[in-house]
């Protein structure tokens, strides 16, 4: 039997001492069986999750993997499922406040051990979203901007410019407006993208702080300052900047009124640039800027969704899991997984490259440089869901009927007083 | 011995023996989670964390709650604007009954919308509503109207999910009619015909009252569809915008199952309250079957 056990381990040794790798011969010794339960469901995020098992396996080769993808959509609710009974022993999941009802059930493994050392220095942007009593409850794989793509070539015709201030946005929406463009599309449908757009105005208006502050639930959403918030929205709502009958869209089906030039600009993740390239939008006609300045006291703060791996309470297999994470975050996987022709966004670790692309290199730019206030995750990881639907519901409602504003108020903070 | 018990009880155990097992699956997959569902009502519980007792606040939170009230009167508008398709499905029902080359087919087409996925029928809708590219507003436009946001108005959302469910049982009714139609008395309505009745009197008078067993029929199954109105209302808004199209079982799910949810004693209540509804409507139900049968 012994003989049996230590032979792979011997030709896994020769194995990496001939090609020269020698990453982590001491890890080479994992067996069993990992299973990986992954949510990325979609056809790029699918390939790269596979080709993730596939390098990870030819590096342990005694190790089986099963992987099991999942509808992402399904994923949400399943989640609470298998991590009670029947645990994977790698999950995905999301940073930010979404992991608190797994971390304070006690379902998800405390990790703060990967993050000692190096680990925890090549990720330390993203350290704080995935911190929650002081521990450190997953690795981040993928993060990716926010900010407003727009249509160069209707801005270069109108000669406008990237704006820098609020009341450059304002101008340059009037100037769309009167030649008969929409300055913003949104679909409002499945009510996130409204979420979005209250992030960015409050964020510029009351400062990063104090947009954690709220989403932890430590201000009433009565507050001056919010009411400040708003006002700034109702403005753009006011002015028309906004497609007609957005409640009627997914983020999807507004993506036409870009296209077809109906409206001029889009505040959306940068997920939204591959549709907008496969509608025929070129770089010389898609371009990125950072949501401008309102509140000139404020530094800016932005919102950059990160996509994590976390490791069950109850995984059988925690050393093959640690070991799954520690290739997840490392640099050279990290490059490969968010190239262009794979996620197409961008790395978490420092010492990654970014692929050659335009947005992503801009991003990068806004994400490493421009954004001193710091670094949300999105309005509904950020606050409780239960709150986050309510407060989205609101904004989809303030966004149609501005003038209920007082009354949405008082239900969120209803909301609020109750849900934490 | 044994043998001896049997046969002294026979006519006692035979008829126990067979309703047991349906009296068991019954009791363990209707009653138990019936009573479950009223008793997690009084407990805040995330699915996660051990519940807790909570008394009657989950019941107090949701007569507070404007998302409740709308839900209700939501209900009642599909409850009783979704009866329609009874006149609906009998007017198509008396038209197609006449024999011409072809009316299989006509009738078949007919049917056709019964036989689509709801699933599906709520897509079609969602793209005819279209505010922008749908083939409604289109429409509207070429006779120089301004375009209809349906689904995305509270006013009108809900009207429109209910318009779209018309269609399928509109034809579910039609078909319950026509083969109704089939059995109606021909010399009943030649008499008829001798005493004068004609066009409404002769429906009236004649027609409908052999039509009873399927209007009753009809009536029974537009009920139960109006409460299953959920998947339209899934699929063509998700409830939106804000809320104002949905109904007691979708917000029930909503926020005890949907992706933001996990409120399971919230969500409980709802479906202690939505089935005290329901029993009102059951107990007429029951009551009036009780009395026919009397009668008959």
């Amino acid at each position: 039997m012994p003989s049996i056990t230590r032979l792979p381990l011997l030709a896994a040794a020769l194995g990496t001492a001939l090609t020269g790798a020698g990453v982590a011969a001491a890890q080479d010794s994992l067996s069993g069986t990992l299973k990986i339960f992954s949510d990325m469901s979609n056809p790029a995020p699918r390939a790269v999750m596979e080709g993730m098992v596939d390098r990870f396996g030819a590096m342990h080769p005694d190790l089986e993997i099963e992987l099991t993808v999942i509808d992402r959509e399904a994923y949400k609710t399943q989640i609470r499922n298998f991590l009670t009974a029947n645990a994977p022993d790698v999950a995905n999941w999301y940073a930010g406040n979404r992991m608190a009802p797994y971390v304070n059930a006690g379902l998800f493994e405390d990790v703060s051990d990967l993050w000692d050392g190096q680990i925890g220095e090549e990720l330390a942007s993203t350290k704080g979203a995935m911190t929650l009593d002081g521990k450190q409850w997953g690795v981040p794989y993928t993060y990716y901007q926010w900010g407003v793509y727009y249509r160069k070539d209707i801005y270069d015709r109108l000669g406008l410019s990237e704006p820098q201030t609020f009341e450059q946005m304002k101008a340059n929406c009037q100037a769309l407006l009167d030649d008969g463009v929409k300055c913003y599309t949104i679909g409002t449908k499945f009510l996130w993208t409204a979420a979005g757009w209250f992030d960015y105005l409050n964020m510029r208006t009351n400062g990063y702080d104090f947009h954690m502050a709220l989403t932890a639930g430590e201000v009433e959403w009565t507050d001056e300052r919010v009411k400040t918030t708003f006002a700034n929205w109702r403005e753009l709502i006011d002015m028309g900047a906004f497609i007609d009958n957005h409640t009627a869209y997914s983020w999807q089906e507004a993506l036409p009124f870009m296209a077809q030039g109906d409206a001029a600009a889009y505040l959306m993740g940068n997920f939204a640039v591959a549709p907008l390239r496969d509608a025929g939008l070129d770089d010389s006609k898609l371009d990125y800027y950072q949501f401008p300045s309102i509140n000139a006291e404020v530094a800016l703060g932005e919102d950059a969704p990160t996509d994590t791996f976390h490791i069950p309470a109850q995984a059988a297999n925690k050393e093959a899991a640690r070991a799954f994470l520690r290739f997840v975050v490392s640099a050279e996987n990290q490059t490969l997984i968010n190239a262009g022709d794979a996620l197409g966004q961008l790395p978490v670790n420092a010492n990654s490259s970014v692929d050659d692309d335009k947005f992503l290199k801009e991003g990068f730019d806004v994400l490493s440089n421009r954004a001193p206030g710091g670094i949300a995750q999105f309005f509904d990881r950020d606050a409780p869901a239960e709150m986050a639907k309510l407060a989205m519901e609101g904004f989809q409602e303030f966004m149609v009927l501005p003038d209920n504003l007082d009354r949405i108020l008082d239900r969120l903070e209803a909301g609020r007083q109750r849900i934490y | 011995m044994t043998s001896g018990f049997w046969k002294r009880n026979q006519q006692t155990l035979a008829p126990a023996l067979f309703l047991a097992p349906g009296l068991l699956f019954f009791a363990f997959y209707v009653l138990f989670p019936i009573l479950q569902s009223f008793q997690i009502s009084l407990y805040e519980w995330d699915g996660l964390s051990p519940a807790q007792p909570v008394g009657l606040q989950n019941y107090r939170q949701l007569f507070d709650d404007p998302a409740f009230y709308t839900s209700l009167w939501n209900n009642l508008l599909w409850l009783v604007l979704y009866l329609l398709a009874i006149p609906a499905g009998l007017a198509i029902a008396l038209f197609l009954n006449q024999t011409v080359t072809g009316i299989r087919i006509y009738k078949s087409l007919f049917f056709f919308p019964f036989v689509v996925s709801q699933v599906v029928v709520g897509l079609v809708f969602t793209w005819f509503y279209d505010p922008t590219f749908g083939l409604l507003n289109t429409l509207l436009g070429a006779v120089g109207m301004d375009p209809v946001n349906i689904l995305g108005d509270p006013s009108k959302v809900t009207y429109g999910i209910i318009a779209a469910g018309l269609w399928p049982q509109t034809a579910y009714c039609m078909i319950l009619y026509l083969t109704g139609l089939n059995s109606v008395d021909p010399e009943q309505v030649e008499a008829g015909r001798l005493d004068g009745a004609k066009g409404l009197r002769m429906l009236w008078h004649v027609i409908l009252p052999q039509l009873r067993p399927a209007t009753f029929i009809c009536f029974v199954v537009t009920i139960i569809g109006a409460l299953r109105s959920f998947d339209l209302i899934s699929i063509m808004t998700q409830g939106g915008p804000f809320g104002s199209s949905r109904v007691l079982a979708f917000y029930m799910f909503e926020v005890a199952l949907s992706e933001y949810g996990f409120r399971m004693g919230y969500g409980a209540a709802i479906a202690v309250v939505l089935f005290g509804i329901m029993m009102i409507y059951i107990a007429g139900f029951l009551w009036k079957m009780y009395r026919d049968e009397r009668g008959a």
